[in-house]
Formats: structure tokens, C-alpha cells, sequence
């Protein structure tokens, strides 16, 4: 049996995939939202950011290959092992729990997040598809606004109202590869209700997600005992409502106006 | 010391054979005594059944003092019926209501189908045993294995595993019917003994293989067996096993 064969047609090799391929995703999730949060320090801050994101060149195309082979994987894992569960119990039990141990149910009943990681973890990747489409492919019928975000660049001429920020210095002749001009963007973006209302919630998701994943991955490769799983579990708590903080902060910001 | 006799409503999953569809009969379990066992109030429910012509509820049962693993039965949607560290032969009348309805399922799985009424076909656990947990090196009679020193603590580890009886309720509560817990624990005990160490990789392996091919779930860490077990075999073990089939595979990886 060889190496691949144990890992990607094993129940515990693919719960390992998903377990590597979760932190990774989890690490992206993190840069991501401090990404983000230069926002609060103004629109040079954030276009500087992109920009200097963008400049990367191949590293950049490296590490979205990296994070599109993740989700795959991730997807890909995820569905075959929730479908290998569903096949394992095909019948429910009818009886209703009722412990003789007094507060005994919540620890026989599964938590909500564990039940409904392949429900959060589907409605993120079709959110995570939005996203792109909204803030990165810029599809203009998508975005709820009458403009086009492939227009919002940071301009060095246009010294009126529109302009937010200057970040790099035009080259001669090179307008249209000049840095875009994020700060305008995700204000106009978020400036939607239903567009925000639909990040809280997927955010909310991914948190839920990430309540349970951040905790169980360290189960799956096996570093979880008794010792340290109050310590994993609050690592997973925290991490994920600081990332909901941080991440809702950012529409949020935008719809009461604190983000000028 | 005994109580006041109940009176008490069953809803028993009954199904002829394999191929049955099976439907839920209600039963009444009068002048039930709360000093019976759980499988006691079931023979008399039985002896009623017979005296009035009709089929006895069949479910296993072996040992009855909580040690063999045979009984097998979800009472009320928990898997030996609830009690912490229990089995069903071993939980007693005296934690029920009078006037309860009780509902008696047999364990749910694909991979323990149902031979009838309560009693569930759990060979695949056998063939699982069969793949790897065992041991190959001859350790004589009792003074013999005795000579083998063993670390107190993982003497200590590897009996807490070994307390697994092979029930099956970890598979019955889990929701997606993983044997992960049993596996766990049989990959542990043997992994932990110095007797176990020649097989140790390929154990792992074959055991987990195999738990695959019987078609049992996989984990996502609901917790849920750990909540049932009748030995209270902890979820650590499972990391521990998983940290074993790691290292089984990276080793069988570069040979």
C-alpha cells in the first residue's frame, strides 16, 4: 500500500487533508482579516496594502494556486467522507433523548456547529465564489450599485471629490495598470445592505464553521488529549469571534459611516 | 429496600428477519420492580408475550454484569439507555417514572444490520479484530508476561483502552455510525505494550482499512461515543490513533 493510498483513500488519511488543508485555509482566513482592517487606517493604508499585494507578480499566482488546491481538496474530502456518513446510518432513532443522568443530554446530543459543518462549509465556498465575483473578478451586475469597480482606480490627476488616495506613482502612459483603488471600492461595495447583510451572515458561518474545525483539526492529527482540549477549545472560541469581530467590523464600518 | 412497583408503556422495534421492514410494537410492562435490570423487566415482559401466544422480544445478552459487551439496545435514543458508564444489562428499573414510556431500538448502522427485533449482527467488528488486533510474539503463561516490564503509566493507558468490550454503542450513538472510538481503542492498547510493538504499523493500517471497508463513518468529533461508552473509553484515544496511523503510514511510506 503506498503513501497516496493511505492518504487519500483512507477515512483518517482524508480526515488528515482536511485537517492540513483547514489550518492552511484558517491562515489565509487571518491574513485576510488583518488585510482588511487597514481600512481603519485610511484609504493609503488599504490601497498601499493591494498594492503592494499585487506587486508580488508569480508569488502571488503561487499562493492562489496553493489556496485553490486547499479549497479543493477541502471540498473534495469533505464531501466524500459526509457522504461515506451518510451511508453509515441510514436510519434515525426514534426515540427522543432522554437521559437518566441528569444533564447528560447536551453531551450525548452533538454540538450544532459539529452537525452542520458540511451545510456552513457549502454555503461559504458559494459565498467565497460571491466574494470573488463581487471584489475581484469586479462583475458589475453583482455588485447592487450603478458602477463598475474595474473603473476605480487611484488617480493621480483627478484631485476632486472621487479621489481617496495616492499610492504609487503613475508611469507615463500607464493609466490602466495603475493600483486600484480598494478603499473606494469596499465603501461602495458595503455601502449595499443586502451585500453586507449577506457577508455578516457568511461570516457568521465561517465562525460557526471555524468553532468546530479549529478544534476538531487538532483531534484529527491527533494532538488532542484531555490535558490540552480545554485549552484547544478555547483557542477555537476565541479565535473564531475575534475573526467575526474583525471581519464584520469592515461593513459594519461602512454602513454607520466609520469608515469616512 | 425495594421500591414501589411501576407500571410502564414500551414502544419495541420489532422485525422479523433481516429482510423485514420492521415496525415499533407498544407493549405494557406492569408490576415492574425498580430493583429489576433493564433486561430483567424485559424477561418478564417476555414471559407475558409467551403466556399470550405471541413471539418474545429477542435482544442479546450474554454476561449480564456489564463486562461481555452483548447487550446492545437504544432505550429512549441513547445507546445502553443513558446511564454514565453503563450497559443496558447493568441500568435498572429504579431510574425510570412509573407510568414512563420507554422506546427500544436496536443499534443503528449500516454495517450492524438488524438479524432481528434488537439484535444487530456486529461480525464486522470481528473482522476488524482479525485485521490487526492481535498480537504475534508468544508471552507464555502469567509469570512469563509478568517478566515483560510495562511503565506504570502505560500500563495504566493501554488498560484504559483495553476496557473497551466491543458493545458497539460508540458506532450506535455516533451520527455517522463510526467505529473509530472501537478501533481506537483496540489500536491503542495493543500500541501501547511492549508485546504489541512488531505489528504496531501495520495494525494501524489494516485495522483502519478495514473499519473502512465494513463501512462504518467517519469521525467529526461530536463526542457523542465517548458520552455513551459503557467503559467510558475517552475521545483521546481516537487522536491517539490517529497520531499512530501517522506515523504507520510514514514509515510504511519509505520502506
Amino acid at each position: 500500500m503506498s503513501l497516496a493510498h493511505n492518504i487519500f483513500n483512507t477515512s483518517l488519511g482524508r480526515k488528515y487533508l482536511m485537517a492540513l488543508t483547514g489550518a492552511g485555509l484558517f491562515g489565509f482566513v487571518v491574513m485576510h482579516m488583518l488585510g482588511n482592517l487597514t481600512i481603519f487606517a485610511g484609504p493609503a493604508a488599504i490601497n498601499e496594502y493591494a498594492a503592494n499585494l499585487h506587486s508580488l507578480g508569480p508569488l502571488l499566482w503561487v499562493a492562489r494556486l496553493g489556496l485553490l488546491a486547499m479549497v479543493a481538496i477541502h471540498i473534495w474530502a469533505a464531501v466524500k467522507l459526509s457522504a461515506e456518513n451518510k451511508r453509515a446510518r441510514q436510519v434515525r432513532y426514534e426515540g427522543a433523548v432522554q437521559p437518566v443522568d441528569e444533564d447528560r443530554k447536551s453531551e450525548i446530543v452533538s454540538r450544532y456547529a459539529s452537525r452542520t459543518m458540511i451545510y456552513s462549509g457549502l454555503i461559504i465556498a458559494a459565498f467565497a465564489f460571491y466574494h470573488l465575483a463581487h471584489y475581484t473578478w469586479k462583475v458589475p451586475q453583482i455588485n447592487g450599485v450603478d458602477a463598475d469597480f474595474e473603473e476605480f482606480y487611484v488617480h493621480e490627476e483627478d484631485a476632486g471629490e472621487e479621489q481617496v488616495a495616492f499610492v504609487t506613482v503613475l508611469p507615463e502612459g500607464k493609466e490602466g495598470a495603475n493600483g486600484a483603488d480598494v478603499y473606494r471600492m469596499v465603501k461602495t461595495g458595503f455601502g449595499v445592505w443586502w451585500v453586507s447583510a449577506f457577508y455578516v451572515v457568511a461570516v457568521g458561518l465561517l465562525c460557526v464553521h471555524l468553532s468546530h474545525g479549529l478544534s476538531a483539526m487538532f483531534q484529527s492529527r491527533g494532538f488532542k488529549t484531555k490535558s490540552t482540549e480545554k485549552l484547544i477549545n478555547r483557542f477555537a472560541c476565541t479565535a473564531s469571534w475575534l475573526l467575526f469581530i474583525g471581519y464584520v467590523s469592515v461593513p459594519l464600518g461602512v454602513l454607520f459611516g466609520f469608515v469616512k | 429496600m425495594s421500591g414501589e412497583a411501576m407500571n410502564l408503556t414500551l414502544r419495541v422495534w420489532r422485525q422479523d428477519d433481516a429482510e423485514d421492514a420492521g415496525r415499533f410494537e407498544t407493549y405494557n410492562a406492569p408490576d415492574i420492580s425498580p430493583d429489576m435490570s433493564f433486561l430483567e423487566m424485559l424477561d418478564v415482559v417476555n414471559e407475558g408475550i409467551i403466556a399470550d401466544g405471541g413471539e418474545p422480544i429477542a435482544f442479546d445478552s450474554d454476561c449480564r454484569e456489564g463486562i461481555c459487551g452483548t447487550c446492545s439496545m437504544v432505550i429512549n435514543g441513547v445507546a445502553h439507555g443513558g446511564q454514565q458508564g453503563t450497559t443496558a444489562c447493568q441500568l435498572h428499573m429504579r431510574h425510570f417514572r412509573d407510568g414512563d414510556t420507554i422506546t427500544i431500538e436496536p443499534w443503528r448502522a449500516t454495517a450492524f444490520p438488524v438479524h432481528r427485533d434488537l439484535i444487530v449482527d456486529r461480525t464486522s467488528f470481528e473482522r476488524i479484530q482479525q485485521a490487526g488486533g492481535f498480537i504475534s510474539v508468544r508471552t507464555g503463561s502469567v509469570p512469563d508476561a509478568n517478566a515483560t516490564p510495562v511503565p506504570k503509566e502505560d500500563s495504566d493507558l493501554a488498560m484504559d483502552a483495553a476496557q473497551c468490550i466491543g458493545c458497539g454503542a460508540c458506532v450506535a450513538a455516533c451520527k455517522n455510525a463510526s467505529a473509530m472510538l472501537f478501533v481506537a481503542a483496540k489500536v491503542s492498547h495493543l500500541s501501547l505494550m511492549p508485546q504489541g510493538q512488531p505489528e504496531r504499523e501495520r495494525r494501524a493500517l489494516a485495522m483502519v482499512q478495514q473499519m473502512d471497508e465494513e463501512g462504518f463513518g467517519n469521525c467529526t468529533v461530536t463526542g457523542s461515543c465517548e458520552a455513551v461508552c459503557p467503559k467510558e473509553i475517552s475521545l483521546d484515544f481516537i487522536a491517539r490513533m490517529n497520531r499512530e496511523y501517522g506515523r504507520a503510514i510514514l514509515k510504511s511510506g519509505c520502506n
